[in-house]
């Protein structure tokens, strides 16, 4: 009969609507107020390359480490260096167009505000606190390593020689000292510039709007991780703009809202899947009544 | 639901194909071994930049695609009532029970915490937010909606050597009896639970638009994914129906794969449209036509993968041919595998790359050995369970 192709392509295409249009019930969750999150401001206008925050990094991380003395300036390194599963931190220098001193930045992990590495995680093992920190849980992880594919800084690295209990590894926003016992991270403790400045989210935008218009000369106009990614509670200042300096240009989204409309449309109260179950049972009922009659 | 068409082949399985099977899976061993025993990082180029390769792109995303065939035939005969095309079910519903069990065996690799991987059971470590979370459910429960399909077959076996009086006989007989009447509900469950994770499949990728190439990434993958998995399962049927005529010096059937031919051209046609259309709507067409490896890669989807089948499968004079059929159902399943290795290794872009992501000799080697795995146990329970529809000659004799 024709009309049963039809009823299949119809109800398949019914299928697939389920599958990906966005409902209006888009983000589930409203976007939370991140004020309060603990964050850092890096002036990297102020960085000098000197590497000590990567020392300060490894130590407090209690990760294998050099003497302090044997960390070379970032300005005699090959560029660029990524964190990796030894290393959570860099700063990479950058040539100078203007001339001069080159221009020095620190990479680490952002902290989103709605980070994608969360959303991704299979079993929640890396969350957004709400104190700032975004953590990880290795004792969860199953290591599928979606979190790496999901984040837009490329941040999430793997301990890929480890072949019982491998990690992701990513800057913890040194967590017992920040959250825990009230204390700066590391890496601010020890930077002798004062490059970093740790404090809560919206002190931090606010003291760096301050800056920018008390020295508009020093700074390009933008407080990078402001909307980047949808927001991250590490902000980022810097006399050009931070894709000329090995930063990613984001769109002002969190990656996980394009992923999570459509599932939770999908799933809304197991609507859909339910209806596409009864719709097809309905379909099985008419064509065997239908046989029975042949 | 069950049908006495079909038979065990016991085909003789000492032979040079075998032989050549074993080979394959000894040297996959040899490399999965070395992974287990010294890591990811001893046997895969997988780095920071590129956390999925090979084995996720082909052992597991093309694995799903290609086990559609499963849920499409089931759809067909049993939802839709085509009644007539029931002796592709039986191999269909092997290939996708296969399939998703070397899914899982080509994931285990992968997973660097192989051994936590039941943790997504665990309402504790539920993520509603996560993809993969969907996606890793609804292939577990799949999985077993799909042994549950497959039961009847090594149930009818049995009822075939027990001895017809013995106690177990009955037993046997009483349960693929019950389960004959609640098998209804699991062929729905089996077709729901495929649109879901096939679609999710999709999404997977969705969450990284900055890493991946316009000729891919859309908010609507999802939907790609459903269509093209539509799409795929009846050649993928086609396809396995003449390679084993072929391999079992059977006469191909071709009274049931040329309507299958003839149904699936709309589908694939339609995924074809919807797929220029997106791209157009994106306005992403411009990189198709900058020369790289990607856009290649996209036009050999497209043309190959995708207006080959449609034009074959649509000319009545071409597809009655079994040379013709078996290219058309033979370009579409690696136009459906390419595409889902494009999509996530090819227009995957890490931001600070360094060199090109390329599979190391252990990961190719470690996915071919699946694969003859597949061919193996698929050789296997054709040999000594009722799967293959008897032949034209055995029928008229």
């Amino acid at each position: 009969m024709p009309q049963d192709r039809r009823e299949f392509i119809k109800s398949l295409g019914l299928a697939g609507l389920g599958g990906a249009l966005p409902s209006s019930a888009l983000a589930s969750q409203s976007a939370a107020n991140h004020d309060e999150d603990l964050g850092v401001l890096v002036d990297s206008t102020f960085c000098v390359g000197c590497r000590k925050c990567e020392w300060a990094c490894r130590e407090s991380n209690k990760m294998a480490n050099l003497a302090i003395e044997d960390y070379a300036n970032a300005a005699t390194l090959p560029a660029p260096r990524r964190p990796d599963a030894g290393l959570h931190t860099v700063v990479n220098a950058y040539p100078n167009p203007a001339g001069g001193d080159p221009r020095f930045v620190k990479f680490q992990c952002m902290h989103c505000l709605e980070p994608a590495c969360a959303s991704a995680c299979i079993v929640g093992a890396l969350r957004k606190d709400p104190a700032g920190p975004v953590s990880y849980d290795a004792g969860k992880c199953i290591g599928c390593r979606y979190c790496m594919v999901a984040c837009p800084f490329q941040i999430p690295t793997y301990e890929y020689d480890e072949p019982l209990v491998p990690r992701v590894m990513k800057c913890t926003f040194c967590f017992e000292q920040t959250v825990t016992a009230g204390a700066r991270p590391a890496c601010v403790s020890i930077c002798p510039e004062g490059c970093l400045i740790f404090g809560g989210r919206a002190d931090l935008l606010d003291y760096a709007r301050r800056r920018i218009a008390k020295d508009p000369d020093r700074y390009h106009d933008h407080i990078y991780g402001e909307h980047e990614a949808g927001g991250t509670s590490w902000l980022y200042l810097a006399a050009a703009p931070l894709p000329t300096l090995g930063f990613p240009a984001l769109e002002p989204v969190a990656p996980g809202h394009y992923t999570e409309r459509v599932q939770h449309a999908v799933f809304k109260q197991f609507f859909p899947p339910l209806a596409l179950y009864t719709l097809l049972g309905g379909i099985m009922w008419l064509n065997r009544r239908g046989a029975g009659d042949e | 639901m069950s049908s006495h068409a079909a038979k065990p082949l016991f085909h003789p399985l000492r032979t040079w194909g075998m032989l050549l099977t074993l080979a394959v899976m000894a040297l996959g061993a040899f490399f999965g071994a070395r992974r287990f025993l010294h890591g990811i990082g001893s046997t895969t180029n997988l780095n920071d930049q590129y956390p999925w390769g090979l084995w996720i792109g082909f052992d597991v995303a093309t694995g799903v695609a290609l086990a559609a065939g499963g849920f499409t035939s089931a759809a067909l005969v049993y939802i839709f009532g085509k009644e007539r095309f029931h002796a592709v079910i039986r191999p269909a519903l092997l290939t996708a029970a296969l399939g998703y069990t070397f899914v899982v065996l080509g994931l285990l690799a992968d997973l660097g915490r192989y051994w936590a991987v039941w943790h997504p059971m665990l309402p504790s470590m539920w993520n509603g937010n996560s993809v993969l979370f969907e996606v890793g459910i609804c292939v577990m429960i799949y999985l077993s909606v799909l042994y549950v399909e497959f039961a009847p077959i090594v149930l009818e076996r049995f009822e075939q050597v027990l001895s017809p009086r013995g106690l177990a006989r009955r037993a046997v007989s009483g349960l693929k009896r019950g389960l004959d009447r609640v098998l209804f509900l699991f062929i729905i469950a089996g077709v729901v639970l495929s649109c879901l994770h096939q679609s999710s499949l999709g999404n997977l990728m969705v969450i990284a638009p900055s890493k991946m190439s316009p000729l891919w990434w859309t908010p609507l993958l999802p939907l790609h994914f459903l269509m093209s998995a539509i799409a795929v399962g009846l050649p993928m049927v086609i396809f396995e129906s003449l390679l084993a005529s072929r391999g079992f010096r059977r006469a191909p059937e071709m009274h049931l794969l040329v309507p299958l031919a003839r149904l699936a051209a709309p589908l694939i046609a339609l995924y074809l449209a919807f797929k220029l259309g997106d791209l157009i709507l994106r306005e992403a067409w411009s990189a198709a036509f900058v020369p790289s490896g990607a856009a290649l890669a996209f036009w050999a989807e497209l043309l190959v993968g995708l207006a080959l089948p449609v034009l074959i499968f649509g000319h009545p004079g071409l597809r009655r041919r079994p040379g013709w059929l078996f290219a058309g159902a033979a370009a579409m399943v690696l136009g459906v595998a390419l595409n889902r290795i494009n999509v996530f290794i090819i227009a995957y872009r890490p931001p600070y790359a360094e060199l090109p992501y390329v599979p190391s000799f252990g990961e190719w080697a470690v996915s071919a050995g699946l694969v003859a795995a597949f061919v193996l146990v698929y050789r296997l329970a054709v040999t000594y369970l009722p799967v293959l529809p008897t032949s034209e000659e055995e029928r008229h004799a």
